[in-house]
């Protein structure tokens, strides 16, 4: 009896207690998740929006659609195979004559010239004389007449591609592919295929950066970790100097070392080392030079700390069991240090794709990387769906890169702060 | 010198002294341009470069007395504070909610919220021109204050964090468990904690700020201009001693900034040796 009624009283708090410590538990997640919520919302509007808002421009295509919107209507069901009906041209009259005061026939010329060089002059020439609405069933003739340029299939099928509301014409653009006449995706004209080389070229820069970060880099870490704490801590001021240093206070720093009438130019003409003042600068050299200038403690840092994570009793036990230094190293050593190694080369490599400031400041014409061409295009030409398409492939690329970091330096923890 | 005991054979050493011959270059690549640079803001010549004519301050002198400086200076400030103060607060309620919060989930909103420090500058300026342009933020302080606050709180996240992880929570429950309520309990337990890392956190962010371009050269009216911007247009037109005698205001903030975080660093590593 008794014993029956203690076990009813245990069940009975037991259950409440759980769900009370169950209920507690969520009580604490959602006020965990309450205090994360303010960043989350923060960064919707200042970061992710933003992006996101980029990624649709690479897409966006409704220039032309609002433009010329009975143009498109009556080309969305032509097959694309002979020249479009005369209801197709009747329609483009209309158009021109409708949108000729509002400004919008210049912004569609804008964007339909991108796909077919002077199509701007067509559409302008045509909307200038165009004079009145064409006879029933004399639009062809009429148009025909005003530029020779209508009686063609390309002019038909460029508008038809860039009728919207969507397109590809931009990241397709940004790979050196168009859209032939028939639609299908081919190699774009050479006097506009000039993106591949650039992606090549950040590429190629952004490697010869890390493997020169790697090079300077790797003696650093191994010094910094193999000395005792109280020296290595004072030479980590020379890493970590650098690193804190303005961006630009190096970049200009290395212009006045590098100029034609600078520090280096000056002090080896006065050695006699040479009569002519070499070019270090406003070409790739300067540019690979500040770029390691600038990544080098990014490089350092995660060496450093993979190397001082590292047991010299490994080393010892190598060296006991008759390795020769040179084995012992390349066998025990350098494998250990791989992580760090891969860390580091990433980090800077992820960084050095993004690069703008640097290169445009102390590169010439030839050595500019892609994020210059993504502000060029931005804020001078306003040709916005192609930077908004370059910048689509160069933020692919990155985050592929910095989902291998992240799984890289997992458990690891993460180091350092960043600048470009 | 126990590094020394470990050099038994030639070969070793040999590595050794070249090991400490090639970082020694290295260590001269780093710092060397940032030296070479100082003493050329106080020549009394025009020309960047040694021998110096003769010292003097004009090149300071020239600077106190530019609107155009000072003005940047003052917005360089305004834009490194207030973005500061933002993250401070964002960045750390975040980390605090992060360190409670148990979720699959966790990892994906960990690497969203520290997504742009790896986001390329570009991307992100271009993004933000678009998205502010419509909504009048661009040619703005506020525009360039939440720029600059989603750009900087990364790194309080990850500092305070960091500080977070070796935070012991029975403190917290200790601290309920004899009355505090728990704005008490965070301000006179949890706080003192993770203040160490909330100033580096600080440090980071303000250093990210007042390092910034690529931003502000998209988003900045005349009015906004920073001393990173300022110093951009003025490195392309004509590289003038005036911008060396910035780029020494500019490395001292750099130098008392990284100053600081050391010594909060070796402050920290002695209250936990001292507790150990």
């Amino acid at each position: 009896m008794t014993a029956a009624s203690l076990t009813d009283a245990d069940t009975q708090t037991e259950v409440p207690l759980k769900r009370r410590l169950r209920r507690a538990e969520r009580a604490r997640q959602v006020k965990a998740l309450a205090l994360v919520l303010p960043l989350l919302v923060f960064l919707l509007f200042t970061f992710a929006g933003p992006i996101a808002g980029m990624l649709w421009r690479a897409v966006d295509d409704r220039e032309v659609r609002q433009a010329l919107p009975q143009t498109v209507a009556a080309l969305a069901n032509w097959d694309g195979k002979d020249l479009p009906d005369e209801k197709a041209y009747a329609a483009l009259a209309n158009d021109i004559l409708a949108g000729r005061g509002a400004g919008t026939i210049a912004i569609a010329a804008k964007r339909l010239n991108y796909a077919l060089n002077g199509f701007r002059t067509i559409l302008t020439s045509t909307a200038r004389n165009l004079k009145a609405v064409p006879e029933p069933g004399m639009a062809r003739e009429t148009l025909g007449k005003i530029n020779a340029a209508w009686r063609e299939r390309t002019t038909w099928t460029t508008i038809k591609d860039a009728g919207g509301p969507m397109t590809g014409f931009y990241l397709l653009a940004a790979l050196d592919l168009t859209r032939n006449v028939d639609g299908a995706i081919a190699a774009a004209s050479p006097d506009q295929a000039i993106y591949r080389d650039i992606f090549t070229r950040t590429f190629l820069i952004g490697l010869s950066v890390t493997a020169l970060c790697l090079l300077l880099g790797f003696p650093v870490a191994y010094l910094l970790a193999t000395l005792p704490p109280g020296r290595s801590n004072l030479l980590m001021i020379f890493v970590l100097l650098p690193f804190w240093t303005s961006l630009l206070v190096r970049t200009c720093a290395w212009i006045v070392l590098l100029q034609s009438k600078g520090v280096v130019n000056d002090s080896l003409h006065w050695l006699g080392i040479i009569d002519e003042p070499l070019r270090m600068i406003y070409n790739r050299f300067g540019v690979c030079v500040a770029m390691t200038h600038v990544l080098l403690p990014f490089m350092i840092l995660p060496l450093y700390s993979s190397m001082k994570a590292i047991s010299p009793a490994y080393m010892r036990a190598a060296a006991s069991l008759g390795a020769p230094p040179l084995t012992a190293f390349l066998r025990i050593y350098l494998p250990q240090t791989l992580p760090g190694i891969g860390a580091g080369s990433l980090l800077v490599f992820i960084l050095a794709l993004g690069y703008y400031i640097t290169p445009a400041l102390v590169g010439g014409a030839a050595d500019q990387m892609i994020s210059y061409f993504i502000a060029l295009y931005t804020t001078e030409t306003a040709n916005w769906g192609l930077a908004s398409a370059l910048g689509a492939v160069l933020l692919l690329a990155t985050l592929l890169l910095a989902l291998v970091y992240g799984r890289l330096v997992q458990g690891q923890q993460v180091t350092g702060g960043m600048k470009n | 010198m126990s590094d020394n005991s470990s050099l038994r054979t030639p070969s070793q050493c040999i590595a050794w002294t070249a090991t400490i011959f090639i970082s020694t270059l290295v260590f001269i690549f780093l710092i060397a341009p940032i030296l070479a640079i100082m003493p050329l803001s106080f020549s009394s010549g025009s020309y960047l470069t040694y021998p110096l004519p003769g010292l003097s301050l004009r090149w300071y002198d020239d600077f106190i007395n530019s609107p155009r400086w000072m003005n940047a200076l003052k917005n360089s400030m305004i834009i490194g504070v207030a973005s500061t103060a933002l993250s401070m607060v964002l960045g750390t309620l975040a980390a605090l909610g992060l360190a409670q919060w148990k979720s699959p989930f966790k990892p994906l909103v960990l690497a969203f919220v520290l997504s742009p420090v790896v986001v390329p500058g570009v991307i992100t300026a271009v993004g933000l021109y678009f998205f502010f342009a419509p909504i009048g933020l661009t040619g703005t302080y506020l525009g360039l204050i939440l720029a600059h606050t989603a750009l900087a709180t990364p790194f309080v996240v990850i500092t305070v964090g960091a500080t977070l992880q070796s935070f012991d929570t029975n403190l917290a429950r200790a601290a309920a468990s004899l009355g505090a309520s728990p704005l008490q309990a965070f301000r006179r337990v949890i706080l003192p904690l993770i203040l160490p890392g909330m100033a580096s956190g600080a440090l980071f962010a303000f250093a990210t700020s007042f390092d910034e371009v690529v931003i502000v050269l998209f988003m900045a009216g005349p009015e906004q201009r920073t001393l990173p911007r300022e110093m951009f247009s003025g490195i392309r037109e004509n590289i003038s001693p005036t911008i060396t005698a910035a780029a020494v205001i500019l490395t001292t903030v750099s130098i008392i900034l990284l100053a600081t975080l050391e010594g909060l660093r070796r402050r920290n590593e002695r209250l936990k040796g001292s507790s150990a």
